[in-house]
């Protein structure tokens, strides 16, 4: 569906997404993790066939997307980041003139435009302003408006971002459904619990490269160990224990407020921490997660 | 299969259909809005045509046929009406949907392209445009401005100036940054308009300027309506429509350039 090679985007001499492959098969659910400003955005504008790549091959659905744009377009379902609704549309309008756009028939984008509606739940809605909605009600509106040319494949673009998670849990409800039906879905997150849930496979990006990719099973299985305790003590300053809990786990990571140790086995981790004689005033001891291999290899710094 | 083939021999024109389409669904519950600017263009044909008329009451052309003035300057009212309403609707129309609501990026992902987009602005700012000079031209006859059968070209000729102004208009709106740029623009094209030979024939003024009035396509077009309101038909008319329509199709086609440049980050 999607293959791209050594794909690059620069704006002026800054590069946003610097030499990346990927390949995405029929049918897959395709996930794009990453920090703010990872290039995760400018990756999709390129497949959406909206944004043309600096260098490097990208084909799409079969086709080349320097040449054949509108062709591809014509194809593909597209959320992006920031809605891009119709404001001076009522919700129904918003989706007929948008199949319009399309070359989709009148009463077929009427039909669908209904059935749609009905499908993201705003069918009450119908002939509301868009100014009127709520932000879960906007993007299920953009998500129904992907849909309007029954698309091979659906571009989502942080689909729940900002969402309550009444609003979150439709919107995955809905794509599960699509997933179901055999569309591929390509998105980005940065909510690990989507990326769990959603995505057969996933890529990490930091920087505009590709930092790691897999299932997100092989992701924890081969960036992290398969458990995690999380130690606090009574201290103002953590990083004391650094040297104490030295050998204790795989990895010790100390944190301001609390020390991590990466295992594969927690309880005799926890263990060796009480016979070397320490006291944490709480252990947790769980499972890794998808979390843990993100901040493993995007840092915990803040980028904004 | 089918469905593809089509797509892609569609692909090979212009698709403007589509946007015309979304502003007749947006303006198909504010026709007051369309009908409030026919009344002003006529308002601009009593005060000016007729007040000032009662005034000067007849005027000299150049070839030295003697006509009253309302005569004279209703062609250059509707000329100006048909560029007023091309230069709002493809500026402060079309620059609203660019920057500050953001419509083509939604309209860009799907088969359109810029030039669609272009030529979709364009072909809705001329409709527009012909209503009023349609309406305008009924007046004028109605009011006796005009007495010959040739003025009925007058309707062609303005939506050709619709079309050479919008081109004008989308180009100018691919460079605008802020409102600030649009009162430049105004005032720009009120100067134009007092002196492409709307009040006075241009062979009045000193010839240094004279000069600078044969750029202006407003003078082109308001020679061309007055030939033909005055029933006053002479070759040079091909010329005055070609100067408009070479600039209407150059700008055009830069317009639609810069648009991609814009809209395909
Ligand atoms: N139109 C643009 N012009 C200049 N820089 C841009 C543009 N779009 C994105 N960038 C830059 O490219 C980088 C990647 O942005 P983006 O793809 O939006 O990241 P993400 O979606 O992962 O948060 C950022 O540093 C951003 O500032
Ligand atoms: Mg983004």
């Amino acid at each position: 569906m999607i293959s791209a090679r050594g794909l690059i985007k620069r704006y002026g001499d800054h590069t946003a997404v610097d030499g990346i492959d990927i390949t995405v098969p029929k049918g897959q659910a395709f996930g794009f993790l990453g920090p703010n400003g990872a290039g995760k955005s400018t990756t999709m504008r390129m497949i959406g066939c909206v944004s043309p790549p600096t260098a490097g091959e990208l084909r799409i659905l079969g086709m080349d997307a320097a040449t054949q744009g509108p062709a591809i377009r014509a194809r593909l379902g597209v959320v992006p980041q920031d809605d891009t609704l119709d404001t001076e549309l009522n919700l129904l309008e918003n989706l007929v003139i948008y199949a319009r756009y399309f070359g989709i028939k009148y009463k077929v984008a009427r039909e669908r435009a209904r059935e749609l509606l009905d499908f993201v739940q705003l069918s009450d809605r119908a002939e509301s302003k868009v100014e009127a909605l709520s932000g879960g009600m906007r993007r299920r509106l953009t998500i129904a408006r992907s849909l309007i040319n029954e698309p091979d494949l659906v571009m989502l673009d942080e689909p729940t971002t900002g969402l309550d998670p009444q609003a979150r849990h439709l919107v995955w409800e809905r794509l599960f459904r699509l997933k179901k039906r055999g569309v591929t879905l390509v998105l980005t997150t940065h909510y690990m619990d989507e990326a769990e849930q959603l995505c057969d496979r996933l890529v990490v990006m930091d920087g505009g490269k590709i930092a790691a990719e897999g299932t997100p099973r092989q992701l924890i299985e081969t960036h992290v160990t398969r458990e995690v305790v999380e130690l606090r003590f009574n201290t103002e300053d953590h990083s004391a224990y650094a040297e104490k809990l030295d050998g204790a786990a795989e990895r010790v990571e100390v944190l301001p407020d609390r020390v991590l140790l990466y295992t594969d086995d927690g309880e005799s981790s926890v263990s060796e921490v009480h016979g070397r004689g320490l006291s944490p005033a709480s252990v947790l001891e769980r499972r890794a997660t998808l979390e843990d291999v993100f901040l493993r290899l995007t840092g915990r710094t803040l980028v904004d | 299969m089918a469905v593809m083939t089509t797509l892609a021999v569609r692909n090979k024109g212009l698709r403007p259909a589509p946007m015309v389409e979304r502003n007749y669904a947006v303006h198909r519950h504010g026709w007051i809005m369309i009908i409030s600017g026919l009344l002003e263009s006529l308002f601009y044909l009593f005060s000016l045509g007729v007040g000032v008329g009662a005034l000067v009451k007849q005027i000299e052309l150049p070839g030295g046929r003697m006509v009253d003035y309302a005569v004279f300057v209703a062609p250059a009212m509707l000329a100006n009406a048909a560029m007023n309403a091309a230069v709002a609707e493809t500026t402060f129309n079309v620059f609203g949907k660019l920057k500050w609501m953001k419509l083509y990026d939604g309209v860009l992902a799907t088969p359109m392209r810029p030039r669609d987009v272009a030529a979709g602005e364009i072909t809705w700012a001329l409709i527009r445009g012909a209503i009023y000079s349609a309406a305008f031209l009924v007046v004028m006859a109605a009011l006796g401005l005009t007495d010959t059968w040739w003025a009925v070209l007058a309707f062609p000729g303005s939506v050709l100036i619709g079309l050479t102004f919008s081109g004008i208009g989308m180009l100018a709106t691919t460079y605008f940054r802020n409102w600030p740029d649009f009162d430049w623009m105004m005032a720009f094209i009120f100067v134009m308009f007092l002196f492409s030979g709307s009040f006075a024939p241009i062979e009045n003024y000193p010839s240094w300027l004279q000069w600078a009035v044969y750029a202006s396509p407003l003078y082109h077009g308001i020679e061309l309506l007055r030939a033909f309101s005055l029933g006053d038909l002479s070759p040079m008319l091909l010329v005055h429509a070609a100067y408009l329509a070479v600039v209407g199709a150059v700008c055009m086609g830069f317009a639609a350039r810069r648009l991609s440049k814009l809209l395909y980050k």
